[in-house]
């Protein structure tokens, strides 16, 4: 699942090393803050460790193929999700390096491919619900193959994605889709069954290694405030960016039944009195008239708001101009909600 | 499958080429890693169907290993083991892509092969890149660099970690795996239930062992910084060796060599 730098394209690699050297550094604030200095030799050992355990073969049965370990799973339930990220991703940094496994632009998308989505996404969401002290083997177990399952197959998803929007290669995206999920999955579910049966050995040998060395979970719970900040932000950015292409071109709830009541989508305003004046001003404000750029400031006062032509799937003109809208606005309504947020508990402390 | 300590011995070699007293050994290991990365940049930022421009490129690697004495054998085989990859990947595109859109003399070539071949090229080149960086910079080299750079004390430190016990706890496992193997009586281990008990045992045995470290190395004084020797100083040679690299790639990324000098023989020919 080692993506190669053959089929990345510029954007798509150094977006993905910005958002992974940002995990990076966080992490490791995270971790130097714990003030424990037995991490950073064990997160080592831990790392050579994964390499040596990638080296013990076994066979799977009925398929006569053989497999390994992956240990993404197995290394946060040891070490916690930022001690697990950092050593994921030295082990594949020394695999691109020296067993050219992945190349280097590449290195950003296979972390998070391969790091991120087992130790932040998988481990937390799925694993830990499902565990829950550990103590059970077969809740151990279930939580083990679910979780790897997820984590393999939101990984395999992450490489479709990027391979296609690098659009180096010719496959469709459907057809990629199509054979990466399916074939992670037995992977997913050896993968599981394999970290389970470690971690059960553990248990039964040296059960205090579990608890030992968890990072002691921060007081508001698994994120922190700035990071349930940066993780919405991040979200809006998304879907103000790239969901907001695919949003709908046909008529919303209210349109649609202005239209089957008078025949048009919209209502004429009349065109006297304070309706037109505060109509006129609002065209004159409006950065964004119909979310796309401003055609032409002198028209618009004249008539009520132009309905843009539909931007179709190829118009890249268009696209860009609703992702700019999109990110634009969520950013001014994260900061407006910010700024409330701020003002609110100056009021509180102040009352 | 080899004796993981034998696969792990054969690419200690080219870290160890990176050890030897030459001159391209000596330039900075920043120098070297933002070389790399421009190089990298620019051969994959080439649009899909690109062919002839990006053979200029592999006078890089090419001038390096010559001017590095990299054994060409060694690193031939390293990158023959990645090409499958990428072959796999670029499979598809004669298929699915015909559309032709050249003519080599009297046959028609669709963009598939030649996405194909660019696909191909592209792995060539970066592979070799990153072997050649490797084999000048060295592991340690690279992890200073890095530092330097401004990656994360933390993560440099614990690749450090990682990479001197790499070696300790390979040998281990592929004892295990030896010991392992012969009491399967010629099948790879009896399911995954034993390789779940070595791989645990393993795991146990390394959680010792980072512990026994950590208090030996309390003991000698580490206070969270590996020491290295300086082994050079950085001048503006090496800002020159960047630049001039640089000017290079950029260059050769905004006009195609091989088309002009191809248009001009042609017009010698007419």
């Amino acid at each position: 699942m080692h993506m190669a730098d053959a089929l990345i394209s510029p954007a798509v690699g150094t977006t993905m090393w910005a958002a992974t050297a940002g995990m990076l550094a966080w992490s490791s604030r995270r971790i130097s803050r714990s003030r424990d200095d037995r991490q950073a030799p064990l997160m080592g050992v831990m790392g050579a460790f994964v390499f040596a355990a990638q080296m013990i073969n076994f066979t799977i049965p009925a398929t006569g193929s053989s497999g390994h370990l992956g240990g993404g799973l197995l290394l946060t339930a040891l070490l916690g999700p930022h001690a697990a990220l950092l050593t994921i991703a030295s082990v594949l940094m020394v695999q691109a390096l020296f067993f050219a496994d992945g190349g280097l632009l590449a290195l950003g998308c296979n972390i998070i491919n391969m790091g991120f989505f087992p130790a932040f996404l998988a481990y937390p969401l799925i694993y830990r619900p499902l565990a829950g002290n550990g103590r059970s083997k077969a809740r151990l177990i279930t939580a083990a193959i679910v979780a790897a399952v997820a984590g393999l197959q939101m990984g395999a998803f992450g490489v479709v994605l990027e391979t296609t929007l690098s659009r180096i290669t010719e496959l469709p995206f459907t057809t990629f889709f199509m054979l990466m999920l399916p074939i992670h999955l037995p992977i997913g579910i050896v993968e599981g069954l394999v970290t389970a049966s470690v971690l059960a050995f553990i248990l039964k040998a040296q059960p205090d290694i579990l608890q030992e060395y968890q990072p002691t979970a921060p007081a508001g719970g698994f994120l922190s405030f700035k990071g349930l900040v940066a993780t919405l932000a991040a979200v809006a950015l998304l879907t103000g960016g790239v969901v907001a292409w695919y949003a709908s071109q046909q008529p919303d709830g209210l349109e649609w039944a202005i239209k089957q009541a008078t025949g048009k989508e919209e209502l004429q305003s009349p065109q006297q009195g304070v309706h037109a004046r505060l109509n006129s001003l609002q065209q004159r404000l409006a950065l964004f008239p119909a979310y796309a750029f401003r055609q032409d400031a002198v028209k618009a006062p004249e008539a009520p708001p132009i309905k843009q032509p539909a931007p179709d799937a190829g118009n890249k003109a268009a696209r860009q101009e609703t992702s700019l809208a999109g990110i634009i606005g969520g950013a001014v309504t994260l900061a407006l909600i910010f700024a409330c947020g701020l003002l609110l508990r100056r009021r509180r402390a102040s009352a | 499958m080899t004796s993981p300590l034998s696969v792990l011995t054969d690419l200690d070699q080219f870290d160890l080429l990176a050890t030897r007293d030459i001159t391209v050994n000596r330039i900075d290991p920043r120098a070297k890693v933002v070389v790399t990365a421009i190089f990298i940049v620019c051969v994959v930022s080439f649009e899909r169907h690109t062919v002839s421009a990006l053979l200029p490129f592999f006078i890089f690697p090419v001038a390096l290993i010559s001017w590095a004495d990299i054994p060409f054998a060694s690193l031939g085989r390293k990158i023959a083991l990645a090409l499958p990859f990428a072959l796999l990947a670029g499979i598809f595109n004669p298929f699915l892509d015909r559309e032709s859109i050249m003519i080599a003399g009297a046959v028609p070539v669709s963009a598939g092969w030649l996405s194909f071949c660019s696909i191909l090229l592209r792995c060539l080149l970066t592979v070799s890149a990153a072997l050649v960086l490797l084999a000048t910079t060295g592991f340690h080299g690279i992890c200073r660099a890095l530092e330097r750079l401004a990656a994360p004390r933390m993560l440099v430190l614990q690749m450090l970690f990682m990479y001197r016990y790499l070696f300790v706890l390979a040998g281990e496992s592929s004892r295990m795996a030896m010991a392992r193997g012969l009491r399967s009586f010629g099948k790879r281990g009896r399911g995954h239930g034993s390789a779940a008990a070595a791989i645990g045992c393993l795991l146990s045995r390394s959680i010792d062992r980072s512990r026994r470290i950590h208090e030996a190395m309390l003991a000698r004084g580490f206070q969270g910084r590996f020491h290295e020797r300086l082994q050079h100083r950085t001048t503006w040679a090496d800002a020159a060796y960047v630049l001039a690299w640089c000017t290079l790639f950029i260059a050769l990324r905004r006009y195609d060599l091989p088309a002009l000098v191809g248009d001009l023989i042609g017009r010698w020919l007419a």
